[in-house]
């Protein structure tokens, strides 16, 4: 029964075929069986879990307050703040926090009734596309443990594709949901900007970065947006507007709709299995009466630049906060104030962190802030035009989630200009405050290709549509890992 | 081009070691290189984009409420005294 969505599951459970600790216990059993290869969490939360789902079948012994999320067995991603239980970000400098609180999410996803299973490993402060940059362990893709699961939620998509989790949440920068979505196999979904609260996210780039979730199939990426989305008055960039009802979008239909692949996104660069499943996908939608409109966005080129000069600028502010003082690590070689910082620091932050500090300080420092911190926000303006551009014609946009299927472990470890550079197709629907689905839509070598599509800002139900639409009418969805 | 990468990581608190310093110093060049394409795009005319999504200063009443969690948030401290957060000496 792990290997069934949390719509399939939802039934069998108020049906009384299953009970929420039968399925608990049903997941931590493929945990226990897997997971020493695939290595998806940093923490499990085995005696939790048994208790949140016998307090679920209670809850449905009584038909009192269910909703589609209760007994359902749900992973968190380490950068999300869970009152009482380890959370890391996957660095050493936060190893032994414990947060005095619940992020807005957790408590949605509590509330809900559904049972948290522990938290998933992740690139430390969400830095980083293929989960190697873990201060805690690497985690490796279900499909084929010799390659990475993407990143940086990729314990996340590694956990849902596994069955190790029926649901569990990302958080998305420049990619970080949609692109181990792509490459373990599984649906992402990368809600506007604004659509879901950050409060209790640990903060990597606060103007990009976005949670929302991992899922078996879109359905359950809807029920998943059911709960999280929302406006929260302890985010103030939290938007307040209604929040529709994200299953009444899943209509297998997109006649007429006007979808626009990019250009760009089809042409040098791109691996060739991709772009051929991606053209087959595109005539899947034009069989099922989509109007398929080619466009430009010729800023995309820049768009990579541009990312890795703004999210550094914001990191290194936001990360400002590691300093041994209140929380995480402090380092033992501390004999003055200032020495503490710098020591502290040096031990706790990995490579990648490090990297990304030193980027965003020397943008923002004086002499530079015009040359390229502020550059790259005009460059941004011209990004948003773009996409404002191709919405004038079409309702959603069409292009693969990542140039390549998973590479191998240690492949672009030691390159990091490479490794910014496979994020060419998502980085920019962040820059925007877009929303953006990664799907199934094939496979090459044996590994999972993904499909995105992108909507306007809180058009989430419009994409919802077109990528619900795509799953009904094909059976990727349905392929899993032999593990 | 040329990165005093010892200033940005003393700017930014960050200790780093000697072969840190060697492959930063090459690893940030290449990417700030990297980063010089953007000036073939003419934006004198652009403004800024800061959030994508317009945003607003959302205020609220300045009203004090009760910290309940004090114990739990000082239970993360390196260090704690008489319920406040130890550091190292500042003066000498």
């Amino acid at each position: 029964m792990h290997g069934k969505t949390a719509h399939e599951l939802h039934s069998l459970l108020t049906n009384k075929k299953i009970s929420a600790l039968e399925l608990t216990e049903a997941v931590i059993s493929q945990i226990d069986k897997v997971e020493s290869r695939v290595q998806a969490y940093v923490s499990i939360n085995k005696d939790q879990a048994i208790k949140q789902a016998k307090a679920a079948d209670e809850r449905i012994k009584n038909n009192s307050n269910l909703t589609p999320l209760t007994g359902i067995p749900v992973a968190i991603k380490d950068n999300m703040c869970t009152k009482g239980m380890l959370t890391t970000c996957s660095s050493k400098i936060l190893n032994n926090y414990i947060p005095p609180y619940n992020a807005t999410i957790v408590d949605k996803i509590k509330a809900a009734g559904a049972v948290i299973l522990g938290k998933t490993n992740m690139d430390e402060f969400a830095m980083g596309s293929s989960t190697e940059n873990s201060g805690i362990h690497p985690t490796f893709n279900p499909w084929n443990t010799k390659t990475v699961p993407g990143g940086s939620s990729g314990g996340s998509a590694a956990a849902v594709a596994a069955d190790e989790a029926i649901l569990a949440t990302g958080s998305d920068t420049g990619g970080s949901i949609r692109q181990p979505a792509s490459f373990c196999g599984v649906v992402g979904f990368k809600p506007t900007y604004g659509r879901v609260s950050r409060y209790g996210l640990v903060a990597f780039a606060s103007s990009l970065d976005q949670i929302g979730p991992l899922t078996k199939d879109v359905t359950d990426t809807a029920i998943l947006m059911n709960v999280l989305a929302g406006h929260d008055p302890k985010d103030s960039t939290s938007v307040n507007l209604p929040v529709p009802d994200y299953q009444k979008a899943l209509v297998n239909d997109v006649k007429k709709m006007k979808i626009g692949y990019i250009k760009e996104l089809l042409g040098k660069g791109i691996d060739k299995d991709i772009k051929s499943e991606i053209q087959k996908a595109m005539k899947k939608f034009a069989e099922l009466g989509a109007e398929l409109i080619e466009v430009s966005l010729p800023s995309f080129e820049y768009a990579v630049a541009t990312y890795y000069l703004i999210a550094p600028a914001e990191a290194s502010s936001n990360l400002a906060r590691y300093d041994g003082v209140k929380y995480g690590h402090r380092s033992k070689e501390a004999k003055d104030l200032l020495t503490m910082y710098y020591n502290t620091r040096r031990e706790g932050f990995g490579n990648e962190v490090k990297r990304r500090i030193m980027i965003g300080t020397y943008a923002l420092s004086a002499g530079y802030y015009d040359a390229y911190y502020l550059k790259a926000l005009k460059v941004r303006t011209l990004i948003k035009e773009d996409f404002a551009k191709a919405f004038s014609q079409c309702d959603v946009l069409l292009s693969p989630t990542s140039p390549s299927v998973a590479f191998k472990v240690g492949e672009k470890a030691a390159d990091p200009l490479s490794m910014y550079l496979s994020d060419i197709a998502t980085i920019p629907v962040n820059l925007a405050g877009l929303p953006a689905i990664s799907l199934p839509c094939g496979f090459s070598q044996g590994l999972p290709i993904g499909l995105q599509l992108v909507g306007q800002a809180f058009a989430e139900e419009t994409v919802l549509r077109a990528a619900f639409t795509f799953e009904q009418n094909t059976d990727w969805h349905k392929q899993k890992p032999s593990l | 081009m040329k990165i005093d990468v010892e200033h940005v990581a003393k700017l930014a608190r960050l200790g780093l070691s000697e072969e840190e310093k060697k492959l930063f110093a090459d690893q940030l060049s290449a990417i700030f290189e990297f980063a010089e394409m953007l000036n073939k795009l003419d934006t004198k005319n652009t403004p800024p984009t800061s959030h994508a999504i317009p945003m607003k200063n959302v205020l609220r009443e300045d009203k004090v409420v009760p910290c309940k969690n004090v114990e739990d948030i000082l239970a993360n401290a390196p260090e704690e005294e008489a319920h406040m957060f130890k550091v190292p000496r500042i003066l000498e």
